[in-house]
C-alpha cells in the first residue's frame, strides 16, 4: 500500500515492508539532506509544524526536511502565541491548519492528540510525539542507522537498557525490531522493566526477549546497544528518581567486553547515560543517529507529500 | 416459579436477568436509579439460585428501556446478563447482552493525560483486543483496560 496521503501516528500503522521502503529511501535522501544535491519535489507543498511542547530536535530536523525537499513551513513553536491559550480546543487548532498546510506535524504534550489531529484533519498528520505516547519518526531513524551500520535490520540483538517502563518510544522501536525477528535484551533497573502488555504483545509476535540486569553480560553478544533517557518529569518524587539516575553508564572500561562491531545509539540530549570518552570511540553512532533524522523524515514527507509512486520521473 | 415471586412482575419495564453473582448494584448504578421516572419501582434481588450460573442477581425495573450505551456498559461488567422488555406483562424482546468491537462514550480513559480526559469536542472510545476475559485499548492513546467498574463514564 503506498504511504501516499496517509497519516502517521503509530509506528503500527506502517507495515513491515513500509518501514524496509522508508528506511532504502531515507538511505538514497542523504546527499540531498547534506545539500550536496538539491529535490524540490514539495515545491508547491506547506507543512504546518504545531508544536505544542518544546522541542528543538524534533522541530528542527522537520523544517530542515521540508526546505530540503523545496517546501515551505508554517511553525507554532510556543503554543503561547496561539489561540489554544485562549481555549481553543486542539480539534479546532487542527481544523483551521489542515485547511492553511497540506499536512501537519504535531507535537503535543497529551498523549491520543495525534489520532484526534489525524479525525479532525483531512489532510495527513505526522506524530512527531504525543506526551509519552508515540513518536513513531524516532523509530523509524533508529531503524536507519541500525541499518547503515549493519546493512540488515534482521536478526540483530539489539541491548535496550535503562527506562523500558515510562520510555514510550523503546516500546515502539521494540515492536519494530520484533517485525524484523530481532532478539531483544531488556536491561533495566528493577523499579523501570518492560510492562507485562508490552512483553506480552512482543512474545506474542515471535520476538525473542531476553532478561538480563547485568550490564556486561547484556551486551556481550550484542550488536547494538541502545541506551535510553531516564526522564525525570516522569517519575512521582525525585528521591526515587536519584535512585536510578545514575544506576547505569556507559564508558569505555564497559564497552571493553563488547563485539568491536557494536554500536551504541542513543535518542538525545543524554544526562549521565553515556561517558563524553565514548564518543571518539567507533561504538558511538548517537551523532550519526541524529544526523539521519533529516534525511529519514525527507523520506517520509516525500512519501506521503511528493508525486505519487509511479508518477515520478527520475 | 416461586423464586420469582420473590420480586414482583412488572407490567412495563426491562428485567436484566443472570447478572453474575453480586454485580446488580453496579449494574443499577450503570441504569441510573436518578433518572427513572418517580413511580418506578425498582427490584433488586441478591443471590439467587441459577441453573446456569450456580448464583445470580436479578434487576426488575419499571417503566424503563435502557439505551445502548447503557447495555454497552453492562456487557463489560455483567457478561452474562440477559435483558428482556416488558410490555402489559410479556417479554417482547430478550437478548444477551454482547459486546461491539467499538465501544464509545461508555467509559472514561485511565490515563489522565489522555486526550479524551481534556476539554475537547469528542467521545472516549476503546476497541477490544481480547474478549474472554475482556481486553480493551484506547483509541486515541492505546491505553489498555480491563477494570471497566471504576472508569464508567
Amino acid at each position: 500500500m503506498s504511504l501516499h496521503g496517509r497519516d502517521v501516528i503509530s509506528i503500527r500503522d506502517l507495515s513491515r515492508e513500509e518501514i524496509e521502503s522508508i528506511v532504502a529511501d531515507a538511505r538514497r535522501m542523504i546527499p540531498y539532506a547534506e545539500g550536496r544535491k538539491v529535490m524540490r519535489s514539495l515545491e508547491d507543498k506547506i507543512v504546518a509544524m504545531a508544536f505544542f511542547e518544546p522541542s528543538t530536535r524534533t522541530r528542527l530536523s522537520f523544517e530542515s526536511a521540508v526546505a530540503r525537499l523545496g517546501g515551505r513551513s508554517l511553525t507554532i513553536a510556543d503554543p503561547g502565541s496561539t489561540s489554544l491559550k485562549k481555549g481553543e480546543s486542539l480539534n479546532d487548532t487542527i481544523r483551521m491548519l489542515s485547511a492553511y498546510a497540506d499536512a501537519i506535524v504535531l507535537r503535543h504534550p497529551n498523549e491520543g492528540s495525534a489520532r484526534l489531529a489525524a479525525r479532525a484533519s483531512d489532510k495527513p498528520v505526522l506524530n512527531a510525539g504525543d506526551g509519552a505516547g508515540q513518536h513513531p519518526t524516532q523509530t523509524l531513524l533508529d531503524l536507519a542507522t541500525m541499518q547503515e551500520a549493519f546493512g540488515t535490520l534482521s536478526g540483530l540483538r539489539v541491548v535496550l537498557l535503562g527506562d523500558l517502563k515510562y520510555g514510550r518510544t523503546v516500546h515502539s522501536l521494540a515492536y519494530a525490531l520484533a517485525l524484523f525477528g530481532a532478539e531483544l535484551v531488556l536491561s533495566a533497573p528493577p523499579t523501570l522493566r518492560l510492562p507485562d502488555e508490552v512483553r506480552d504483545q512482543l512474545e506474542h509476535m515471535g520476538a525473542k526477549l531476553v532478561e538480563e540486569d547485568q550490564l556486561h553480560r547484556a551486551i556481550r553478544d550484542a550488536d547494538i546497544l541502545y541506551v535510553t533517557r531516564i526522564q525525570r518529569e516522569r517519575f512521582p518524587d525525585e528521591g526515587e528518581y536519584q535512585k536510578v539516575a545514575g544506576s547505569y553508564r556507559i564508558d569505555n572500561a564497559v564497552l571493553a567486553g563488547a563485539k568491536p562491531r557494536l554500536i551504541v545509539l542513543h535518542p538525545l540530549p543524554r544526562a549521565g547515560e553515556i561517558a563524553p570518552e565514548v564518543d571518539a570511540t567507533p561504538h558511538a553512532a548517537y551523532f550519526r543517529q541524529a544526523f539521519l533524522a533529516v534525511p529519514v523524515r525527507m523520506a517520509l514527507l516525500n512519501a506521503i507529500l511528493g508525486p505519487a509512486k509511479g508518477k515520478r520521473g527520475g | 416459579m416461586v423464586r420469582e415471586l420473590k420480586i414482583t412482575p412488572i407490567k412495563n419495564g426491562t428485567v436484566i436477568d443472570h447478572i453474575g453473582n453480586g454485580l446488580a448494584l453496579d449494574v443499577l448504578r450503570i441504569v441510573g436509579v436518578q433518572t427513572l421516572d418517580k413511580d418506578s419501582t425498582v427490584s433488586v434481588a441478591l443471590h439467587v439460585r441459577s441453573g446456569k450460573l450456580g448464583w445470580k442477581d436479578i434487576l426488575k425495573v419499571e417503566n424503563m428501556e435502557l439505551s445502548p450505551r447503557k447495555v454497552n456498559a453492562i456487557a463489560l461488567i455483567a457478561p452474562t446478563a440477559t435483558i428482556s422488555i416488558i410490555r402489559d406483562f410479556k417479554v417482547q424482546e430478550k437478548r444477551t447482552v454482547d459486546l461491539p468491537d467499538r465501544i464509545v462514550g461508555v467509559l472514561r480513559c485511565p490515563n489522565l493525560n489522555c486526550i479524551t480526559n481534556q476539554p475537547e469536542p469528542i467521545e472516549s472510545e476503546f476497541t477490544v483486543l481480547r474478549r474472554r476475559p475482556v481486553l480493551l485499548a484506547c483509541a486515541y492513546c492505546e491505553r489498555q483496560v480491563d477494570d471497566f467498574l471504576h472508569h464508567l463514564a
